[in-house]
């Protein structure tokens, strides 16, 4: 099944806490049910993506990393 | 639900269940009260590094969906004055704590290395380097996902700030009670 990306943000160079609070106001703006795709270079990210999700509810589907870019989907709850 | 000490009793016999433990564990957490979603932070040290604290829990917290206050006080007050203002005060006193520690969140000291601002100035050259938004831009972030911002009134007094000396968006001046209901009706507070 392929996942249909609604909007994509480009956190990378960003540090603690930017990432989140970028994908907080990003996430904002979309409806329920859609995706959005961040991709990320602060390794502390992984974790605190995991965190933000079990927290808000907005399901992480994927997250990988390639050429040290982390990526991240999230389904907005 | 009651827990008594046998459910917590470590030296439990052949005929308890083996999950016996982690069953009275998880009643002792049922019976806490309700998670609240919401933060309170008390801001009260001013200095550069502790308000960068300050403004990343804050912003996250806001971007996590959590209700978040920050309670300026005394030191703390002093990021609150726009940075643009010079020196603040109506009695010699007071202005000439304003030059001595000039206000405002673009102008903050280190409480270690500062070396005259040689320190703050390599801390943000740094910062820009590795990504980190200044606390400044964390503020105005935190600020645009609703964080309330509760200036401390006696501080404002005590140090000689008027509303104009103040950045835009705050809420009213309060006190410590207002800080103490919101700790009261269960919401978490952290001092910085």
């Amino acid at each position: 099944m392929t996942i249909s990306i609604s909007q994509s943000l480009d956190a990378r160079n960003l540090s603690c806490p930017m990432p989140i609070v970028k994908t907080a106001i990003a996430i904002k703006t979309l409806a329920s049910g859609d995706v959005l795709e961040v991709s990320a270079t602060d390794p502390g990210s992984v974790k605190d993506f995991d965190a933000w999700s079990k927290i808000t509810g907005n399901e992480l589907i994927e997250s990988d990393v390639q050429d040290g870019v982390f990526r991240f989907v999230l389904r907005k709850k | 639900m009651t827990v008594t000490t046998r459910d917590l009793d470590i030296t439990r016999d052949a005929e308890t269940p083996p999950n016996a433990d982690a069953e009275a564990a998880a009643a002792l957490l049922s019976e806490r009260p309700a998670k609240t979603n919401s933060l309170v932070i008390i801001a009260e040290s001013g200095d550069l590094e502790k308000t960068w604290a300050t403004t990343i829990m804050a912003s996250t917290a806001a971007a996590s969906g959590m209700e978040v206050s920050i309670f300026f006080t005394f030191w703390g007050f002093f990021p609150l004055v726009r940075p643009e203002k010079r020196i603040t005060g109506t009695n010699w006193m007071q202005r000439a704590l304003s030059i001595m520690n000039r206000p405002g969140i673009d102008h903050l000291k280190l409480s270690r290395m500062n070396f005259m601002g040689m320190g703050p100035w390599m801390m943000k050259r740094l910062a820009r380097q590795y990504g980190v938004a200044s606390p400044g831009e964390l503020l105005t972030a935190a600020q645009a996902m609703g964080v309330k911002l509760l200036p401390c009134q006696m501080s404002m007094d005590l140090l000689g700030f008027s509303r104009d000396d103040l950045i835009d968006g705050l809420e009213e001046p309060v006190g410590a009670a207002t800080v103490l209901q919101l700790i009261a009706s269960g919401t978490p507070a952290i001092f910085i």
